[in-house]
């Protein structure tokens, strides 16, 4: 697995994971960024010809300070795309990157292949408010996240020793670079009107859901389902919102099945 | 030496077993805990306060802005403060203050403002907080790392409005009007002092460094913990603003005056408890989202080591800790002059905000603390800063023509005197 640089058009510079060969495949990270292990991307470039960008704040390089919102976000998926000179690539986005990646294809479904949402953020059920990741201590967040809080909190940290002060600093501020960047459209409400812009999401479409999310609930992957009637749900046993870490070999064949 | 006597109005009926049955005193604290028809004396109680504290001399009389909060009652203190401007003449109106980013447009704030500097006669001192993430972020939902950016464009907003002559046009990031024309306008010029409460962000220190703002530190770790906070700032005042005015600094602090020692600890030492171990009772999920704030201040460490000692220490304090820590400064006149004096010489301030209302204090007790502090401990700390004696230039400027709105009540002598300037009816 090799690790490319790039320029947007915008000016903000992004470091980009690649590995494999094959089709172009684009995969938008979730909450906790990239973390140096990401067994589904080992698993996809098998097959495909995976790329995977580091959303600015969630890694040394900056320039989250010039993303204020959606339109921005959005946008600056699409930047990456055409700076990587990717043709129509499939589309994969997870939890908080599958919010962004419904957004882009909202905006141009004919520019991508197919379209995977893992888990997405983006809607909003007043019957089924979403648990306030903001407003829980940094340490409480494995468990809202994970379905094993303790592995969670080994991934999420890295092992870190939090009595180490430096470290623990180090860690606080990645954690306020990451949350931060992202409560820009999460907080306080992870609602930025996506639903009525999803009539314009074309693209083959798979939903797939970790069947222990205590984020986000089964409801809101029979709403994604009503809102994008085209799209197919795969629930994933034993996983529950970072199902990528927690089942890849599961979510993996989800993605192959569907993507061909 | 300048006294500002503040209420943070808390809510004095929190049940005893709070801290157990609640996880937080803020945000998210069931409404069924307050009673509205007791708080209707304890509005009136509160405002009496402030307005006995004007007759006892205090330079000042100050309230704050907190929201879904059972220790600060104030989601409006511009409430309050018109209700203090037409019951006094003389004490400033310390609004310390409003949460700009909060006001939606913010020409909001300083057409209030403005409507306060006004009706009191050139008395408001008005305050800019960015607010604390609990009011700001938690309950009136703004974004946190776009918070601190929010907030400067409301501030440049309202400064614009109170000096701009013509109305403008502003096209802001949050904010587009197209005619800014702020009615009423300050009596005061070029505006009312402007002071910026913080709680220890390192940005905030170059910004009122170099506006020449006051810069207000409102903690309730007292004053001897407050050192390294108020040290960080007078040395950026040192390298960026032209002197170094004990009058560009305050500091917020409960003090409570008996007889003696021994009476200040039967008198006061509940209701101080009362405050330290429910009220400060904050859920700690709501006490740092992540963006709000800046990475320089996350790495400068200051605040955790504050905020964690805070957690912890608040649930076993007693009052032997309150008062050996700094928490509190409370005793004999004697005493509390003392320590008065060596927490204004320390943190090198000219401004005192004397919390004397504290939990749940009843009434008494306040008026008795506040008025042995008014004769016996404040004369005696007037002219601690001699070299400064003639700086007011973070203080209030009344105009001297002013209304004393206090001394005339309705159908009184001055509305008689414009009944018979009016022209006979035809």
């Amino acid at each position: 697995m090799g690790e490319i640089s790039i320029e947007t058009r915008r000016g903000i510079r992004c470091r980009v994971r690649e590995s494999g060969e094959g089709e172009p495949l684009l995969y938008l990270h979730g909450l906790a960024g990239l973390l140096p292990e990401e067994p589904l991307l080992d698993r996809l470039s098998t097959r495909y010809r995976v790329l995977a960008p580091v959303w600015p704040g969630f890694g040394e390089e900056g320039g989250e300070d010039r993303l204020e919102d959606m339109g921005d976000f959005t946008l600056h998926g699409w930047d990456v795309l055409e700076a990587l000179e990717l043709e129509r690539p499939h589309l994969v986005g997870h939890s908080l990157g599958g919010m962004i990646a419904a957004e882009m294809a909202a905006v141009n479904s004919a520019g991508l292949g197919r379209l995977a949402l893992l888990a997405p953020l983006g809607l909003w059920m007043d019957e089924h408010p979403i648990p306030d990741i903001f407003g829980v201590t940094p340490m409480k967040v494995p468990g809202l996240l994970f379905d094993d809080a303790q592995q969670g909190q080994m991934l999420l940290s890295g092992g870190l020793d939090f009595s180490d002060n430096q470290a623990l600093t180090d860690f606080m501020v990645a954690n306020a670079r990451r949350l931060g960047t992202a409560g820009k459209i999460l907080f306080p409400i992870p609602n930025r009107r996506l639903s009525k812009r999803l009539y314009r999401l074309t693209a083959p479409t798979l939903l797939v859901w970790g069947a222990l999310d205590r984020l986000l609930p089964a409801e809101y992957a029979a709403r994604w389902r009503e809102l994008v009637p085209q799209a197919q749900l795969t629930e994933v046993e034993g996983a529950a919102h970072m199902l990528p870490l927690e089942q890849p070999e599961a979510v993996a064949k989800a993605l192959q099945d569907f993507l061909g | 030496m300048k006294f500002t006597w503040f209420n943070l109005m808390p809510w004095p009926h929190l049940p005893d077993d709070f801290r157990r049955d609640y996880r937080s005193v803020w945000v998210d604290l069931p409404s069924e805990l307050y009673d509205p028809q007791k708080g209707n004396r304890v509005y009136n109680e509160y405002m009496d306060q402030l307005e006995y504290a004007d007759s006892l001399g205090f330079d000042g009389i100050g309230v704050n802005e907190h929201h879904q909060n059972g220790y600060g009652l104030m989601p409006s203190p511009n409430i309050i403060a018109a209700g203090l401007a037409r019951r006094t003449s003389r004490a400033a109106i310390c609004v310390i203050g409003n949460s700009i980013a909060l006001y939606n447009p913010p020409i909001r704030v300083a057409e209030e403002f403005a409507m306060l500097d006004v009706i009191s006669g050139g008395r408001l001192v008005a305050g800019f907080p960015v607010g604390s993430p609990m009011d700001t972020n938690f309950c009136y939902g703004q974004i946190p790392a776009l918070t601190r950016d929010k907030y400067y464009e409301a501030h440049e907003l309202i400064m614009r409005a109170w000096q701009d002559p013509e109305p403008f046009a502003f096209d802001g990031k949050y904010n587009q009007l197209r005619y800014v024309n702020c009615w009423p306008r300050p009596i005061q010029k070029p505006h009312p002092p402007i002071y910026i409460p913080g709680g220890g962000s390192i940005e905030t220190w170059d910004w009122c460094a170099q506006l020449d703002y006051n810069y207000s530190y409102l903690s309730f770790n007292g004053y001897i913990a407050g050192k390294a906070l108020m040290d960080g700032y007078w040395e950026r005042v040192a390298a960026l603003a032209p002197d170094e005015s004990p009058y560009r600094g305050a500091f917020a602090q409960i003090i409570c005056v008996a007889e003696t020692d021994q009476q200040a600890e039967e008198l006061y030492a509940e209701h101080m408890l009362y405050f330290y171990n429910r009220c400060l009772h904050v859920y700690p999920g709501f006490s740092d989202p992540p963006g709000y704030r800046t990475i320089k201040t996350i790495q400068a460490g200051k605040l955790d080591q504050l905020r964690a000692e805070s957690q912890k220490v608040f649930t076993e304090l007693t009052w032997k800790d309150l008062i050996e820590g700094g928490y509190v400064i409370a005793g004999s006149p004697e005493t509390v002059r003392e320590r008065c004096e060596h927490m204004i010489k320390t943190l090198h301030i000219g401004h005192v905000f004397g919390l004397f209302h504290m939990g749940d204090m009843p009434d008494w007790k306040v008026r008795h603390s506040s008025r042995l502090f008014a004769e016996r401990v404040l004369p005696q700390l007037r002219d601690v800063w001699g070299d400064w004696k003639d700086d007011d230039r973070w203080w209030i400027k009344p105009y001297d023509e002013r209304v004393r709105p206090e001394e005339s009540f309705p159908g009184g002598p001055r509305d008689a005197r414009a009944h018979r300037a009016a022209p006979e009816a035809e």
